[in-house]
């Protein structure tokens, strides 16, 4: 069993917690509060949880491909579409809020260390930090989406090919040089924008999701349940939220940056 | 019992199942509902697979009843479009998929890895509640409609023209699929990180490897399926243009993605059942499996291959005739692996003291029976043949020889073996082994005249039929009916040995797994100190030893009139 090294890991944690109300559990490393009936040591726990938590990325991974796959497809199929769908969106929008992500991260990942580490106020400062960035990265998300709705570029039944068929009547489209796309082209910017809205609505998605817990973190952060040794939760939250921002930098490079170069 | 079996029961005037079990460690609904306990788990995964199972059932007999006449006159056309839609969603997603893995695999793969629980017990009762959720969803769209597109969603069929509750019953798969995922993850973490000490790779049982191929599935194949469910349910509620042709989307994607999950689901639906049945040959021929490693590393190249198979449901459906050669080429290949198996459980067969208990027998039909579905599969692998039997009954046929006859067979091998482990009781043996016939003959019956059906030509879903195949179809429904008592049977009994059934024992069939040496019903930390593997799986000279030793040890405290109790414990260990 591979667990003599992580254990050490795990008492370790315990012996630098900072957290004066857990004196009790140091005098008992071997059985503290937090280690479930079934595992033999805070260090099996602790790798266990670990491996399930990239596993369960990979499945995330298996589920956004489905819809890289088709993204894959149909812009080889549709590229002068894919162009002009990609140049009605906004490169400052989706810079900011490739940035504002990245933010979130750094400030997840200081989360980390301050678990770890036993700085409990910190640690609820950096949760508050990442969740603010995270609800920020989404209220730009909404303006971008309230455009696309304004502009009727949203798949369905009111889907305007206005601004493909006339760039000219787009300021969008005019400030990228857009040339008129003949009308099978044009139509084909809905594929783009039913793929705009599937692969974002999906980050968003996940990103609301991380938002909630989140949330349920920070309350239990001040009641210092992350600071007494037992990082595992916080760090796989990491894990989490570090996998949502990649996909995002894929997303903006496929979906913003299409002959931008 | 006679000398063709190999049952030892302990003396059943003074045995009795032991007082403390996970059975009757908390009791009442609560207790049930908010359990950790993997074995827990499991019985509840069995009640309401059971459930669905019955469910299914009933589809599938009104299906054949229907077609016992050329004319559709028991129930309307759309009326049996929605039957075998119901019957294909309800007996993949919701039995086949989950009966080996969340059944069999959430109660034995910690107690055969010597571990007290799977590594994520909550996960693990959350995976049974997603089940059930999605599971309901089905049952609210059967009871508001149902839905006729087949359990394949074919778009743009499913998409733009049928006008039934295709949404709801995308969303029970969508749900349940996450119960999938998450069994499939902790199956992995647990074989990864709770194996008792000693219990290396090459120590673990074949059970163990086939549900670690099958858990690598689960974990890389059905997010897909729940991505293109979400496509499916969002094209029909927004008018988004994935695979609308109109709008330039591509049906044939949706068939890519549909079957890149669910031509490796079919995997799911066969591995665990190898996994079964590697334990059974073992132990009713008293040898180890022959070529353990091969056997192994086999289960783990069907998950792997079954990745690179998925084109070969679309040959007809205008792919390139150079990936219909690719694939065609990748799917013959998953022979190599099932033949691998085939004859290693023969070749084990070879000179071991075979008995022929009830476990036996269903692996005897599940070897001759998959080995037909296996082999109809490489014929339809092949492009010209595939053109010619595509969505025909000769596919109906051999999808059903490798799911029922194969699966089916080897989960009722299963629940026979490890009955006596999960209720502390044994079966009735006679009942069992006759039940085990007539689900053989029955299912033959059922299921052969429809390979000739498809040959000729009656093509699948179809509602009515020329008259001429009405001899073949009156066969194939009164197997249908032998078939139900077959299955009927073993419920009857298997509740009626819950209270009368011989006491079993720790270890009825002399077996060796980690799960046979600790109490039946297990407690629920399933062992009572931690076991030491200290042998290789199989190894039926240590059983021997074992017992050798532990009778040595009865014999001295008898002569020294001690009062021990009955041992709970499992048989104390050599070194």
């Amino acid at each position: 069993m591979p667990d003599s090294p992580a254990m050490t890991h795990g008492t370790q944690e315990l012996a630098n917690s900072a957290d004066p109300g857990n004196a009790a559990n140091s005098a008992h490393p071997e059985h503290p509060p937090y280690l479930l009936h079934h595992f033999e040591s805070a260090g099996q726990q602790a790798d266990a949880a670990g491996f399930a938590m990239w596993l369960f990325l990979l499945t995330e991974v298996m589920f956004f491909s489905g819809l890289f796959t088709a993204y894959l497809i149909y812009r080889n199929w549709y590229y002068r579409a894919f162009v002009a769908g990609s140049h009605q969106l906004s490169v400052v929008w989706g810079t900011t809020n490739t940035a504002v992500l990245i933010l979130s991260s750094f400030t997840m990942a200081m989360a980390v260390w301050c678990s770890k580490t036993g700085r409990r106020r910190e640690l609820t400062l950096c949760l508050t930090l990442t969740f603010l960035l995270g609800l920020g990265f989404l209220g730009i998300k909404g303006i971008e989406y309230h455009e696309k709705f304004e502009k009727h570029h949203v798949p369905g039944r009111h889907y305007s090919l206005q601004s493909f068929l006339y760039p000219d009547s787009d300021a969008a489209a005019r400030a990228a040089g857009d040339r008129p796309l003949p009308l099978d082209d044009a139509r084909h910017t809905e594929v783009y924008f039913s793929l705009y809205f599937l692969m974002t609505g999906m980050h968003a998605a996940h990103m609301v999701i991380g938002l909630c817990i989140l949330g349920f973190m920070i309350l239990r952060a001040r009641a210092g349940a992350y600071t007494a040794g037992h990082a595992t939760f916080v760090e796989n939250f990491g894990l989490y939220w570090h996998f949502i921002d990649i996909v995002w930098i894929y997303l903006f490079a496929l979906l913003y940056l299409i002959s931008r170069h | 019992m006679s000398a063709n079996t190999i049952i030892s029961l302990p003396d059943q005037g003074t045995a009795g199942v032991p007082k403390k079990n996970y059975l009757t460690q908390e009791n009442g609904l609560l207790s049930w509902l908010l359990t950790r306990d993997h074995k827990r788990i499991a019985i509840l995964y069995l009640l309401t697979t059971g459930f669905f199972f019955v469910i299914g059932g009933m589809a599938a007999a009104i299906i054949r009843l229907e077609l016992l006449t050329p004319t559709g006159d028991l129930v309307a056309s759309d009326t049996y479009n929605k039957l075998f839609s119901i019957h294909g969603i309800i007996m993949v997603f919701f039995f086949l998929v989950p009966i080996a893995p969340a059944v069999l695999g959430n109660f034995l793969i910690p107690m055969m890895i010597g571990a007290k629980d799977v590594a994520l017990p909550r996960i693990n009762l959350l995976s049974w509640y997603l089940f059930t959720i999605g599971g309901c969803v089905e049952l609210y769209m059967m009871i508001v409609g149902g839905v006729d597109t087949g359990w394949t969603f074919t778009t743009p069929l499913s998409t733009h023209y049928v006008n039934t509750n295709v949404i709801a019953a995308a969303m029970g798969i969508f749900i349940a699929g996450f119960s999938s995922i998450l069994t499939g993850l902790n199956f992995i973490v647990t074989i990864h990180k709770m194996r008792a000490p000693g219990m290396t790779w090459f120590r673990l049982p074949l059970f163990i490897w086939s549900y670690y191929g099958t858990s690598i599935i689960f974990v890389l194949a059905t997010p897909v399926i729940a991505i293109t469910m979400v496509l499916i349910m969002l094209e029909r509620v927004t008018g988004i243009g994935v695979f609308d042709p109109a709008k330039g989307g591509d049906p044939l994607l949706f068939q890519h993605l549909f079957w890149f999950y669910s031509h490796p689901a079919v995997y799911v639906m066969i591995l665990p059942g190898m996994g079964i049945i590697s334990e059974v040959i073992s132990n009713f021929s008293r040898k180890r499996v022959f070529g353990y490693t091969a056997v192994a590393f086999s289960s783990v190249a069907i998950a792997v291959f079954s990745f690179f198979v998925w084109a070969h449901h679309m040959f007809i459906m205008g792919i390139s005739t150079y990936s219909a050669l690719v694939f065609s080429l990748f799917s013959m290949l998953v022979a190599i692996p099932s033949a691998i198996k085939v004859f290693n459980w023969s070749a084990t067969l070879y000179k071991g003291s075979i008995t022929f208990d009830t476990p036996m027998l269903y692996a005897f039909g599940f070897i001759g029976l998959f080995t037909i579905g296996g082999c109809t599969g490489v014929m339809l692998a092949t492009l010209g043949v595939d053109i010619h039997v595509t969505e025909t009954y000769f596919i109906v046929a051999h999808f059903h020889y490798v799911m029922v006859g194969g699966m089916v067979s080897a989960f009722m091998a299963g629940l026979h073996f490890w009955w006596p482990k999960m209720t502390g009781r044994m079966y009735p043996e006679s009942l069992g082994r006759l039940a085990a016939v007539i689900l053989f003959i029955g299912f033959n019956l059922t299921f052969f005249p429809q390979f000739i059906l498809g040959y000729l030509g009656m093509p699948r879903r179809y509602h009515f039929y020329p008259p001429e195949f009405q001899v073949l179809n009156v066969f194939s429904t009164a197997g249908a009916s032998i078939l139900a008592i077959g299955y009927l049977l073993p419920v009857l009994y298997l509740i009626w040995s819950l209270k009368y059934g011989a006491i079993a024992g720790n270890n009825p069939w002399q077996a060796t797994g980690l799960e046979w040496q600790t109490q039946s019903p297990p407690l629920t930390e399933n062992f009572t100190v931690m076991p030491v593997m200290d042998h290789e799986a199989y190894d039926y000279e240590w059983l021997e030893r074992q017992t050798l030793a532990s009778q040595n040890l009865e014999n001295q405290s008898q002569a020294n009139q001690s009062q021990v109790r009955p041992k709970e414990t499992e048989v104390p260990r050599a070194g």
